[in-house]
């Protein structure tokens, strides 16, 4: 049993286990004592100061992040000498320039901004200097702003710590302190996997996914295009957030009627291209174990995920499922079968993503993405630049009324709705999988084995009789371990599912700020409960998947099939 | 009295280990390893001896912490990065007598239950680097060093590592994480180094001074030291004396020796009548000629204001500008800012651009209020001893010489320094 610890808080006694930190032991008596560089998660960094609390008998101003509890400890956390430093390292911030509000991409989430609010900064009394840095815009998925950058360490920290990718580093010193990338060659040039977890780290607007709205306006200007639109499971869980409604509001049914309403010519589900995911991968799947094929198989729909595993782990690039991402599936169908459906050439179509991730955007510009010749997928849209465009157009989101997708690139089943979520992809696979192999139905279509939150989850699953063993990761420091087993040959399972972003998609680079642990799983019941309310659960028995098949790819892993739907990977390595 | 530049100063002496031995060396470690490693440590308390590097922490104490960490293994590290500005008196240690270093380090590591040492040089100190590789390799030839110290259960070895040329990696914590291949940035303590250190195990920091203390310590007895100079920080301690003093140096006194004795009978007195002496470098303060009586140890240095910090006194004459005194202290840290806690990278940024705005006669009296302002918040908030410490000068110079800095915010230098008139 952890011994308790007593002290006092601004006059009131709290009660917590040894090791609590000040900020943490003050939370629960409800007060909020305010941050910049602790991030949830993370180690405690105590760099930005900004937490200082007054401890009786202490000569200095501690930070209540990284300061733990003491018997007996008298803490005040608003006395005027604390409000007074607080003020100032926020004028001293300031005074960098950060005073750009009205134009900044991240104004809304912008923390400092936040904090100077809340704090009582009324004026700045140093003059301060500009900085003049280039803006870093060689990622296709992320733009660094050193100008922005208060150098807080929590996009440095959560490349580290939460990823293990180490992408970005604090260099030089003092004054002349940056977030850099591998001798300034640029996130686009180093192995940053553009997942965007820097992004909703960052507390101010230094690091923001590429802008890519203004495309989406010209294409639905544009009269000689036939733009359809696709959104991601992950997107309907969250969206909500960005017009005030709770965490874990499903909005699946306003968000298709913002989207007709910005002008698409059809509203389709990126659900769709994960049902049909999940019958190439399982079938894949099947294959590699009952053919002996490079084992274990790991998923390969996270494009963040994808670049690390070329970055980091070129050496065993076959291990990794050749099925492309539902949103390339996506477009590669919309492209060829749709198109041809509809007489429409593949260069007079755009397909726009609407993802929860900033690394789809790298994803879409991938050379080999091109199944009719053209992108698969013309723009993708993170959850946040999307609610920023129906925001421009005016559109009232909370009051939409609830529509429907468009037939047939609309449809989906249970399966797809979880791939939203860490384990979905597995648990979808497994619902395929399982009835392919033993022939017989599910009789309980969850297998709750493999969900949760915890880093890594293994799971056995007896398929009759032959024990297919299963492991899911998410976060890339956790993938990171069982990618050195693969490499060094001793991974003993069959199918590993991977997301680069922890909690999965709904915890995407490219989702609503803040993101938290709670708020993650709040969106993950959001989803579970999606799929529970589908009438079809099971991703081969998606109607308008089974019709795809008969019409124009044959079966599973045709000629046809890998042509549009599977793809290649690069040995990248690390520099 | 000369417990450590007795070897030194004599003439000829060159600090090889043959003659290290010749004038008694290495007798405190024979005498070490017949002892109980606890009785070392209380010989140690006994002496008195406080750090040397500028904090004034009970070394005795600093040890017996260390030691009673049930976590091995544990290490010494010696902080030879010497980079407060007017320090110059470890480099002497180094080059002139190694193996007194070495000696210490060593009794540390015994008294600790360490085998391992590290000494972290400053980058700049070749001649110092090159000394103390040529003495561990004379010591392990001798077998003073290396498995089984002359047929004892006593291992021990000392390893050397170059520091880059940053300041603050002086700050305990920063040289730890240098030494560790990291970038150089202030922990954040809790934990300390004595739990948590050196690759996160308990760890002893001294600087060169201390550990050089340490030998005559254990030869004489802590009670024998604790009876020179001052009481409450005994011992003699190496003061660098520099500016415009006529006859500058490194002098070993005891502590109860007076400002006012080190300027003018050792230094001979200041050219062009003394202004002002920077104390412990830049970081402490100032002190001004009435307060000169005052002994050069670490209590009464405190009660005068300022700090004693390195040792370093660095002499101002009446031809000195304190406003431009106090922009190049502050232009001093803010280079060497690590760049981590923001009250020290921004403070130390935006308090050199006020003071140049002062010195070029455009500053007005809201901005030497701001300047105090900041020098409270940064002793409060900032994570080491760089930040807390980067505006003492700054204050010192505002709040002793106020009238030159009103002068000079009505555009007028009284020196003429600042080049306008």
């Amino acid at each position: 049993m952890t011994e308790l610890v007593k002290l006092t808080i601004d006059g009131y006694e709290v009660e917590v286990p040894a090791g609590t930190t000040i900020l943490e032991a003050a939370k629960k008596l409800n007060i909020k004592i305010p941050t910049l560089c602790y991030r949830e998660g993370l180690e405690p960094y105590g760099a930005c100061r900004v937490c200082v609390v007054e401890i009786e008998g202490r000569p200095r101003l501690e930070p209540a992040c990284a300061t733990p509890v003491a018997p007996g400890m008298k803490v005040k956390t608003r006395s005027a000498r604390v409000r007074r430093a607080r003020r100032m390292i926020l004028e001293l911030l300031l005074s960098n320039g950060h005073q750009d509000c009205t134009t900044c991409e991240k104004a809304e989430d912008c923390e400092l901004r936040q904090l100077a609010y809340e704090l009582g900064v009324r004026e700045i009394r140093f003059e301060g200097e500009r900085y003049n840095y280039p803006i870093d815009t060689s990622s296709p998925s992320i733009v660094f702003d050193p100008n922005r950058c208060i150098l807080c360490g929590r996009c440095v920290r959560t490349c580290r710590e939460v990823q293990s990718v180490e992408a970005i580093k604090l260099t030089d010193r003092g004054r002349n302190t940056r977030v850099m990338t591998f001798f300034d060659w640029g996130l686009g040039n180093v192995e940053c996997t553009a997942c965007g977890q820097c992004v909703l780290a960052c507390p101010t607007g230094a690091l923001r996914e590429r802008n890519d709205i203004e495309e989406v306006w010209k294409a639905l200007e544009d009269p000689d295009k036939f733009v359809v639109v696709q959104t991601a499971p992950a997107i309907r869980a969250a969206l909500g957030e960005e017009f005030n409604l709770p965490p874990g509001t499903s909005v699946t049914g306003k968000m298709a009627a913002a989207l007709r309403r910005l002008g698409f010519d059809r509203v389709f589900d990126t659900q769709f291209g994960a049902d049909l995911t999940i019958v190439e991968e399982a079938h894949e799947l099947i294959e590699r174990i009952q053919k002996g094929g490079k084992l274990p198989m790991t998923t390969s729909c996270s494009p963040a995920w994808v670049k690390y595993f070329e970055h980091f782990f070129p050496e065993v690039l076959e291990h990794m499922s050749t099925c492309k991402s539902p949103q390339q599936m996506f477009g590669a169908v919309a492209k060829t079968y749709y198109a041809e459906k509809l007489g429409i050439k593949p260069e007079d179509m755009v397909v726009v993503s609407i993802m929860p991730c900033t690394a789809k955007k790298f994803e879409a510009k991938r050379p080999e993405m091109k199944a009719s010749g053209v992108y698969d997928v013309d723009v993708v849209l993170t959850t946040r630049e999307f609610a920023r465009m129906v925001k421009e157009a005016g559109i009232d989101f909370a009051s939409l009324p609830e529509e429907e997708f468009d037939e047939p690139l609309g449809i989906s089943t249970g399966a797809a709705v979880i791939f939203g979520v860490t384990g979905g992809v597995m648990e979808a696979a497994l619902r395929t999988a399982y009835e392919i192999v033993t022939g017989k139905p599910l009789e309980k279509v969850e297998f709750k084995q493999v969900r949760g939150f915890e880093g890594i989850r293994t799971a056995s699953i007896d398929f009759n009789g032959t024990q297919v063993r299963v492991a899911v990761a998410h976060g890339l420091a956790n993938a990171r371990v069982l990618m050195e087993e693969v490499r060094d040959g001793r991974s003993p399972y069959h199918f590993i599912e991977v997301m680069a972003c922890p909690g999965g998609c709904l915890g995407g680079g490219g989702q609503p700020i803040p993101t938290d642990m709670e708020i993650r799983k709040k969106r993950a019941a959001c989803l579970y409960s999606e799929d529970e309310r589908k009438v079809v659960r099971k991703s081969h028995e998606n109607p308008a998947i089974k019709k795809l098949y008969e019409e124009y790819l044959g079966r599973p892993g045709s000629e046809k099939a890998h042509h549009l739907l599977h793809t290649t990977y690069t040995s990248r390595g690390r520099y | 009295m000369k417990i450590l530049l007795k070897r030194i100063e004599k003439k000829d002496y060159r600090g090889t280990l043959e003659e290290y031995l010749q004038e008694g060396g290495y007798e405190a470690l024979r005498k070490t390893l017949e002892m109980e490693p606890s009785g070392v440590i209380a010989e140690v308390k006994r002496s008195g001896l406080v750090g040397r590097g500028g904090a004034g922490f009970p070394t005795g104490l600093k040890w017996e912490l260390t030691a009673k960490v049930p976590d091995s293994p544990k290490y010494v590290v010696c902080n030879a990065d010497e980079g407060e500005p007017g320090t110059f008196k470890d480099r002497i240690i180094m080059e002139r007598d190694p193996h007194l270093l070495l000696e210490g380090m060593m009794i540390c590591g015994y008294a600790i239950g360490a085998r391992q040492g590290y000494i972290y040089v400053r980058g700049e100190y070749t001649e110092s680097y090159r000394r103390l590789e040529a003495a561990i390799q004379e010591a392990r030839e001798r077998h003073l060093l290396g498995e089984k110290i002359q047929g004892t259960d006593f291992s021990f070895d000392i390893y050397l590592y170059k520091g880059a040329g940053a300041y603050v990696c002086g700050e305990e914590t920063a040289l730890l994480d240098s030494l560790e291949g990291k970038r150089g940035e202030a922990r954040l303590r809790p934990p300390y180094p004595a739990t948590s250190g050196f690759r996160g195990k308990p760890t002893v920091v001294n600087n060169v001074e201390t550990l050089s203390c340490i030998p005559a310590i254990i030869l004489n007895g802590g009670e024998w030291y604790s009876k020179i100079g001052s009481e409450g920080s005994p011992g003699t301690k190496l003061y660098c004396l520099s500016g415009d003093v006529r006859n500058p140096g490194v002098y070993e006194l005891p502590t109860d020796v007076t400002l006012e004795e080190l300027v003018s009978e050792y230094g001979r007195g200041v050219e062009g009548g003394a202004k002002a002496a920077l104390t412990g470098g830049i970081s402490g303060g100032l002190l001004t000629p009435e307060q000169f009586k005052v002994t050069l140890d670490y209590k009464s240095m405190l009660k005068a204001g300022t700090g004693l910090g390195s040792g370093a006194i660095i002499m101002l004459n009446q031809r000195r500008c304190m406003v431009d005194v106090a922009l190049r202290c502050l232009e001093f840290f803010e280079h060497e800012s690590c760049g981590k806690c923001a009250p020290c990278r921004e403070g130390t940024k935006r308090a050199r651009e006020l003071l140049q705005k002062i010195r070029r006669g455009n500053g007005d009296s809201a901005s030497l209020e701001l300047l105090l302002e900041l020098q409270r918040v940064m002793y409060d908030t900032c994570i080491c001893g760089l930040g807390q410490s980067a505006l003492n000068v700054t204050k010192a110079c505002i709040e002793r010489f106020k009238g030159e800095f009103e002068e000079h915010l009505r555009g007028r230098c009284v020196v003429g320094v600042c080049g306008h008139d």
